[in-house]
């Protein structure tokens, strides 16, 4: 029997009894539905995920601070050095710790270690309000690894780090209240930001607004490009140029074609040199973490329930086997091998599984595409950015594919009770 | 001398079950069935005749004794050379017709083609064919479900037909038909045979349709009590007595 035969036979058997098929498929679509959206689900939080992690820092930097002096119980205090002594209270430790500054002596040995293209510290600037046209004055606060960010752009361009002009990343929530009428119309616009230097004097900067950001859910604030930064931190010095020599934390871009194990590497490289360095993707390991793992379990519910369907196939299919015992003896009377009837019952089971994924993923994207823009307006309407259902095709494919696997799987006993009926035992009449 | 027959069955032993319960189906029959011949197997029911067939027909092996196919011994034969044989070869006609429903009258025929793995024009064409033959052309996209008996018989005779084969089993018939449609059936089988050379073995227990063969097989038993052969007609009832005796 040719194999085109053997799969057009499959599908017209599949719907001789329409009522059992029906309810077999109904059973297998409920599984593919559940597991075509948990997937959905997945993918949807991960992107909005991966875009925060983009509004955090780019894939190729670290944040690198001194590494901080473990000291072991008993061990005492540590002795003072004048030279490498100097504290800064930083956000990137843990709360309540104190890292040690970086001096410029230090940014230099981190720059020169092989796999670092260039680093930069990151000097906090902290304005008072924003201004446009001389109208209301909002609080403000600026982003201060905004410089090496992704933003996630509703309107204009990133940040040029390499431009001499001030430029700003707004973030949308003040396009209304600053009196544009609009994201796009903001874009180009120059506002004031109002900063008090550290001897109580007050300054105003002016800024070009490049782009408008949606509001990120880890990293707040507006973004600054460099020139923005240094013109803020200038004014904020007030004119004493020896403020600030040493800083909290330095961000270093190293070389975008390295490999994970590179990466790693260049890490312990930095670790013995007595540096803490780490990736967005590490600070933010946590947190994928905790999401695949519920991701992880809406999924193995979805599993159970198509295990639950598969035994349903098995049914089916034995039920199948037992009403066409006649059909499979005289088949194989007529010189159909026992592998032929084989695959015919299996390509049932197959036949069976592709119906209830392929409809049941259909309804999901269906169902799944409308729900999330509802929610988008609705509910989750505090997080722009978050389409919570997204539907990959690679994904989809593989759920199709993963329910057929588990049909065939289902279809293997009663295929194998077809192949090995005897004729004269199915058609004995007497 | 062998190759001449198509069928040369000798000492063929076949039995069921074992232990107190076991069944000796067949006790060593022996059986020559020539090219273009027309065989009667009788017997009553529980006598090993349809044991004979399926053995004949290689569905079935037997415990001992040697079956030879055109001059090769079946044993020796792969289960894919059986397959194909019996696929070629061979044509099947049971008492009940085994016709899969809800599909048409020209599907169900073309069967043993598909199984061949013949291409689907080819199929069509061989199938209505073997419809005209039987009278069944206009009736190729029905539904099987939808047939008369007589006209459920004719399908089943063209699935048998369709692949061309050498020899036709047939086991009753005519035994779910009524006497009129019932010798409609065996005029077409007969038919065949005369103008197709295809050699018939029918297993029956009706007198009259084994009285029309060329030679009939009594088995009681699981053995053979007769091997007539006769010109057609009248003489059947009168060689009962004679298997009766044995």
């Amino acid at each position: 029997m040719r194999t085109k035969d053997l799969v057009a036979t499959a599908i017209s058997n599949t719907f001789r009894s329409k009522l059992r098929t029906t309810l077999t498929v109904l059973a297998i679509f409920v599984g593919a539905f559940t597991l075509t959206l948990t997937n959905a689900v997945g993918a949807g939080v991960s992107q909005y995920v991966d875009a925060q992690v983009g509004a955090l820092g780019s894939p190729d930097v670290f944040i690198v601070t001194q590494a901080s002096d473990e000291t072991a119980a008993g061990d005492g205090p540590v002795k003072y050095d004048p030279n490498g002594s100097a504290s800064v209270s930083s956000q990137q430790g843990p709360p309540g710790t104190t890292t040690k500054a970086l001096t410029e002596a230090d940014l230099t040995t981190i720059g020169d270690t092989a796999g670092i293209v260039s680093v930069d510290p990151i000097r906090s600037v902290l304005p008072d309000y924003i201004e446009y046209d001389s109208g209301t004055a909002y609080e403000f606060s600026i982003n201060a690894t905004s410089a090496v960010t992704t933003a996630d752009l509703t309107a204009g361009a990133q940040l040029d780090g390499s431009a001499t002009q001030a430029q700003l990343v707004l973030p949308d929530t003040y396009v209304t209240p600053l009196g544009f009428s609009s994201a796009a119309d903001a874009v180009g616009a120059s506002v004031s930001i109002g900063i008090t230097d550290i001897l109580g004097a007050a300054h105003t900067v002016d800024a070009t607004v490049v782009g408008v950001s949606l509001e990120s859910l880890l990293a707040s604030g507006a973004g600054a490009n460099d020139a923005l930064i240094a013109e803020l931190a200038d004014a904020q010095s007030g004119g004493i140029t020896t403020a600030v020599t040493s800083y909290g934390v330095a961000v270093a871009h190293f070389d975008t074609a390295l490999s994970a194990d590179a990466i790693t590497a260049l890490k312990a490289d930095l670790a013995t040199q007595g540096y803490s360095a780490s990736t967005i993707e590490d600070q933010l390991g946590a947190v994928q973490t905790v999401i695949n793992g519920i991701v992880g379990v809406l999924n193995a519910f979805a599993v159970i329930a198509l295990i639950a369907a598969a035994f349903g196939i098995i049914n089916t299919l034995l039920m199948s086997v037992q009403e066409r015992t006649r059909e499979i003896g005289l088949m194989k009377a007529m010189g159909m091998s026992g592998g032929k009837v084989y695959t015919l019952f299996s390509l049932e089971a197959i036949v069976i599984g592709f119906l209830g994924s392929a409809i049941g993923a259909a309804v999901a994207i269906g169902l799944g595409s409308a729900l999330s823009a509802v929610l988008a307006q609705g509910l989750l309407s505090g997080l722009p950015g978050l389409n919570i259902l997204l539907f990959e095709p690679a994904s989809v494919a593989f759920v199709i594919g993963l329910v057929m696997l588990i049909a065939f799987l289902s279809g293997t006993l009663p295929a194998q009770r077809a192949a090995k009926q005897n004729p004269i035992e199915s058609l004995r009449y007497e | 001398m062998d190759s001449e027959w198509v069928i040369d069955a000798q000492g063929l032993e076949k039995s069921y079950g074992s232990g107190a319960s076991r069944f000796d189906a067949l006790k060593g029959v022996s059986v020559q069935i020539a090219p273009g011949e027309t065989v009667a197997i009788i017997g009553k029911s529980g006598s090993g005749k349809s044991t004979l067939m399926h053995l004949l027909a290689l569905l079935d092996e037997p415990d001992q004794g040697t079956l030879q196919v055109a001059g090769r011994d079946a044993k020796s034969l792969s289960k894919r050379a059986v397959n194909e044989l019996r696929n070629k070869e061979f044509g099947f006609v049971f008492q009940q017709f085994f016709l899969t429903p809800n599909v048409s009258v020209l599907d169900n025929v073309i069967l043993p083609l598909k199984i061949a793995g013949m291409g689907g024009k080819e199929r069509r064409r061989r199938g209505m064919e073997v419809l005209e033959q039987l009278e069944l052309a206009d009736k190729a996209g029905n539904k099987a479900t939808t047939l008369s008996g007589g006209q459920k018989q004719r399908v089943v005779i063209g699935r048998a037909l369709v692949n061309a084969p050498r020899v036709i089993f047939a086991d009753e018939p005519t035994g779910n038909l009524d006497t009129a449609t019932g010798t409609v059936v065996e005029d077409i089988l007969f038919e065949l045979n005369r103008s197709q050379g295809i050699t018939l073995v029918i297993v029956t227990h009706d007198e009259e349709l084994a009285a029309r063969c060329d030679r009939q097989i009594y088995i009681r038993d699981g053995l053979v009590v007769s091997n007539t052969t006769q010109t057609h007609a009248t003489g059947a009832h009168a060689l009962i007595p004679a298997g009766g005796a044995a």
